[in-house]
Formats: C-alpha cells, structure tokens, sequence
C-alpha cells in the first residue's frame, strides 16, 4: 500500500486553480519529485498535504486513511513533517528550542542533541535562530522536522540559496536522511541536478495540471515537460 | 544550561531578599508608592506573557484591571451571603472572572491580529467605562464603590502601608515565580513558538487556538489580581480608578521593560507608576535641562513626556531595559554555556 496517495485534489483561489485534479502516489522509502515551473501548483500541494488548505475537490490518504477529517495541527502526529519554501524558523528562539518544538509533537525533546549533531549544529545550539546564515537556517529547519519522528517528509526547494557545494552535500544528505530515518521524502525543488540524481520518481506539474511522470531519465526526455520549461523560461 | 537556571534562580532570590527588607530601608509612604509598582508590574507579567511571548497585542488590559477591581469591590462591600467578605479572599476571585473575560475576548481574537487586534482590544477598555455607569445600583456608577479599609490581620505589627506592600509583593513574586515556570519550559517555546510563526507552529503540531485564548485567559487573570490589590489599596473603585489610558501605559510600559524579560518588566511598572502619580516631579525633573520649561499644570503634560521618554528609550535602546540587560550580560552567559 502506498504511503500517501494523492487523489484527483483540486483546488482554486477565487479564477485560478491552483492544482487541478491531481493525482499522485508516494511508496515506503521512495524518494519522490515534485517539479514544474513557477506558479504550477506544487507549494499548494504541499499545503493540502499538511492541512493548511483544504482541497475543493479529491482526497489526501496517508497510511490509507484520509487526512481530510485532520486539523493542521494534527498531520504531524500522523507521522508527517515538512520544511517551507521561505524558511519558517521560530526566529526568535535558540537553534535548539526551534528542534525541541518539533519534538514537542512526539514525547518531549529528548534525542535533540542526537539530532544537532546529525544535521552538524551541535555547536551552534544556543545561538538564535535568526541569527544563522540562510543555509543553515534550512538546516535548522529540517532538524526541526526530523525530531517529531515522521514517516513522511515534505521538503520544499531545500537547495533554494544553497551554494554550488552545498547542493551537492545536499542530495548526499537527504539520501542518507532517508536511509538512516526510514522516511519517505517528497520533494520539490527546482534544482534539476538534484532531483534527477536523489530522486526514484518524478512528478511534474504545470498550471496545476499533472504533465508527465516516471523516473528521472523518463521525465526528462518527456516532450511535454521540455516544453512547459522552456515555455516558462523564454 | 544549568548556569542560566542557577543565575535566574539566584535572580529571583535576590528579588525576594529586597523585597522582604525594602520596607525597613524606605519610608511608609514609599512603601506604599511601590506597593503601587507591584500591581502594574503584575498586570505587565501578564501582558508579558500575551505579547512578549504568545505575539497577541492588547490595548484593553485596563478593562481588566478594572473587571477584577469591580469584583474585589461588589464582594467585599455588598458580600454575596450577606455578611462582610473579608477582602483577601477576592483576589484569586478577581483573577478567576478576569481570566475568564479574557478567555471570551480571545477566542474572537483568534480571527483578528496585528493592528485589528490591537483596535478591538481598545475598543473594548473604552467601552468598558459604560458598564460600571449602565449597572449603577450594583456596581455604583460615577460615583463608585467604598472598600473597607484593609486591615493589617492575625495582629501583625506592620504599618497599613507596609501591610499592603508586602501583600501586593508577596503576591507579585508568586505570580513571577509561577510566570517563570510556565515560560521556561514547553508552554514557553509553545507560545513563542506561536509568536514567531504560526504556519510552522501548526505544522509541528501546536494548536494555536488553544494555547493563544490561554495566554489570554493567564494574561486577564493577572490584571484581574493587579486590578483587585489596585481596589483594595485604593479603598474605593469607580470608573476612574482605571482609566482608558492605561491600557495605552501598559503596553508602552511593556515596550520599555522588554516585552518578555520578566525584571525589566519592574522598571516599565515604575514607569506607569510615576508617570500616572507624579506628574509635577516629572516636569521638574525635565526643567532642569538647559532651555526647557514646562508647565507641569498643562493639561496632557504627563502624556507628552511619557512618550517622549517612550521614543527616546525605543531608538537607544529597541529592545527595551529588559533586551538592554540581556545583551550587556549575553555574551558573558552565552561564553559560559557553550562550556557547560
Ligand atoms: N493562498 C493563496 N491565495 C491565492 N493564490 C494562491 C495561494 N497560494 C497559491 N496561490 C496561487 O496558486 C498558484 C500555485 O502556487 P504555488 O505556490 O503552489 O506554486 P509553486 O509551484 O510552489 O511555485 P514556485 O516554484 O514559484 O514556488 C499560483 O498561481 C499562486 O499564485
Ligand atoms: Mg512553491
């Protein structure tokens, strides 16, 4: 049984939709992109995934059971954490008291210094949060997801602002993450090096429509995504 | 870690040392203008605890002071089972209606925040005054309610004014003890945690509707004991023992003090305190500078130099006495953990 199962999700802000009958599934352990050029609706989805928005049409099943009847403050104990596009620290809290409340979600903050160490910022605990370069201020999130223990991990654009080498530490890491946790990662990125060489399948949106799917190679020889690309970029 | 619990520990021992010996240092009317200190301060741990820490802004903290003030005043001179209530036991009643007006003003301030939270907020300490005016023959209207003096009990020595200085003292360092406790642990970073993002709050599982109407509910009930010890101290309540103003002091007190170190918090209270009571020495003080003169006597006067005070403190110092304090001392603390 899939892990998550996106089905037929709709969902429109007053003219534009946002997503438009989307459907896609994540399997135990996989890896799964989510691409697609600005505006296409991947952000949104994971918002419906979390509970932020609630879709106008379709359904959100995690370990088969529907996640629509959950509150958003509810989808963490499920077993799903996520990290923000545009980094969502508590800013004014300690490096380790942005970690603890995630672990808040679990059992108390216990495994908190393990966790420091494993994302390396043992050293910076008690430094605030807001005061971190952005990179690490990404990796203080993802720490933050990790402590509440999910199944399920949502990564939105984790290389946005990353530097050449880091991006590439980066799909080391989330790989790693994966194994070492036994998570299912979802994740958006724009970065294509690094969707095609973490990921085991790839899904693409465009203006909220599902485009293309299959593994990297697939998807990237896909007439229909070259086009949404260049048709975004030119 | 452990050193910042033991200097905030040696901290608050230290405040309970000087509060304990201060009346044998000062005179009995001092003690008693700082008794005064005490209940600004309470009601400022309060607002400490919805602005500084749970982000929700409230321009109607003088409503209730007020709402707990009434209380004290309708159970002690009227007295519920027709006798006299000694006034002691209405301060935690105080509180209790106080924090549950809160708890109904901050489930629709769910749905508000920033500037609109902010307005209705006011909106309600403005039309607060009405209600003591609507229900006169049970509140006293204008001309209000007179309280039994307090009396010193179980035939202590102290002075009155000693009396209430280590009531409203005593009270104050509980209260802080107790603010301490729920700040510095779990409901503390919950509700930072809040004030910092509420997207990212919710999706680590906290439920912003319940912890932000419980800052609510914990900030009312202390302004409902401040507003009760104002009443008793006072010996009588009316609609102008809390101004609308004062909700406006408040959170400008709370700016002065830090909005979420607990001890600056003493230094916006004093702040409130002179600036409500002693008016003339302000504006002398003030003369004193080359080429200022002041009319103590101008209407508005106090207003205008509290919040030139206000202004000039802000832009040297944004985060307050409190966030002063804390980075005079940070980088000697912060030196100190990362050995421990
Ligand atoms: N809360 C909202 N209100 C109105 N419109 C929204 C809202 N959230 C998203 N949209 C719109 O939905 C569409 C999809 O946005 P979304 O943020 O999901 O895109 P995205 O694929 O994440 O893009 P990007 O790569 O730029 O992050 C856009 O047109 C966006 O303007
Ligand atoms: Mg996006």
């Amino acid at each position: 049984m899939p892990l998550l199962e996106v089905e037929n999700v709709t969902k429109r802000f007053g003219g534009i939709v946002a997503l438009d009958g989307v459907s896609f599934v994540a399997q135990p352990g996989e890896i799964v992109g989510l691409i697609g050029p600005n505006g296409a609706g991947k952000t949104t989805a994971f918002n419906v995934i979390t509970r932020l928005y609630t879709p106008d049409e379709g359904d959100v099943r995690f370990e088969g059971k529907s996640l629509l009847g959950v509150r958003p403050s509810g989808v963490v104990t499920r077993g799903i954490a996520r990290t923000f596009q545009n980094v969502e620290l508590f800013r004014g809290m300690s490096v380790l008291d942005n970690v603890r409340v995630g672990a808040h979600a679990r059992h108390g903050d216990q495994g908190a210094d393990d966790l420091l160490y494993y994302v390396n910022l043992h050293s910076l605990r008690y430094r605030p949060a807001s005061e971190l370069p952005y990179g690490t201020q990404k990796r203080v999130e993802l720490a933050r997801a990790l402590a509440s223990s999910p199944r399920l991990l949502l990564l939105d654009e984790p290389a946005g602002g990353l530097s050449h080498e880091e991006v590439e530490q980066l799909g080391t890491f989330i790989k790693r993450m994966r194994d070492d946790y036994e998570l299912t990662i979802l994740l958006v990125e724009h970065h294509m090096g690094l969707v095609m060489s973490t990921a085991d399948r790839v899904h693409v949106l465009d203006f909220g429509r599902k485009i293309a799917e299959g593994t990297p190679a697939e998807v990237q020889g896909d007439k229909q995504v070259i086009e949404a690309y260049l048709g975004a970029t030119s | 870690m452990r050193l910042k619990l033991a200097l905030e520990v040696l901290g608050l021992l230290a405040l309970a040392a000087l509060i304990a010996v201060m009346p044998q240092l000062v005179s009995s009317f001092t003690a008693y203008e700082m008794a005064t200190v005490g209940m600004y301060f309470i009601a400022l741990l309060g607002l400490s605890i919805l602005t500084g820490y749970s982000g929700q802004i409230s321009l109607g903290h003088g409503a209730f002071m007020a709402i707990g003030g009434y209380t004290t005043a309708v159970l002690s001179v009227n007295g519920v089972y027709g006798h006299h209530i000694r006034d002691l036991w209405t301060i935690p009643i105080a509180g209790v209606v106080a924090g549950v007006a809160g708890l109904l003003v901050g489930i629709p301030a769910l749905r508000l925040s920033g500037l609109y939270l902010a307005l209705i907020t006011f909106g309600i300490a403005v039309s607060f005054r009405q209600i003591p005016l609507k229900f006169d023959h049970f509140l006293g209207g204008t001309s209000g309610k007179v309280l039994s003096l307090l009396k010193t009990p179980f035939g202590l020595s102290a002075t009155p004014n000693n009396w209430i200085y280590y009531l409203t003292w005593g009270i104050a360092f509980v209260l802080l003890v107790a603010a301490w406790l729920f700040v510095r642990g779990k409901p503390g970073r919950t509700l930072k945690a809040i004030r910092d993002s509420e997207i990212a709050a919710a999706s680590s599982g906290i439920s912003l509707a319940r912890y932000k109407t419980l800052a609510f509910a914990m900030s009312a009930f202390y302004a409902g004991v401040a507003g009760s010890l104002y009443a008793i101290a006072r010996g009588f309540m009316n609609p102008d023992v809390f101004p609308i103003v004062l909700s406006v002091y408040l959170v400008a007190a709370l700016a002065l003090g830090g909005v979420d170190s607990f001890l600056g918090l003493i230094v916006g209270a004093s702040a409130i305190y002179v600036l409500v009571n002693r008016t003339a020495d302000v504006t002398q003080w003030i003369n004193h500078l080359p080429a200022v003169n002041l009319n103590p006597q101008r209407p508005g006067m106090p207003d205008v130099i509290f919040g030139a005070v206000l202004i000039v403190v802000l832009i040297i110092l944004p985060t307050g006495v409190g966030g002063a304090l804390r980075r005079l001392f940070g980088p000697l603390t912060s030196r100190l953990y990362s050995k421990s």
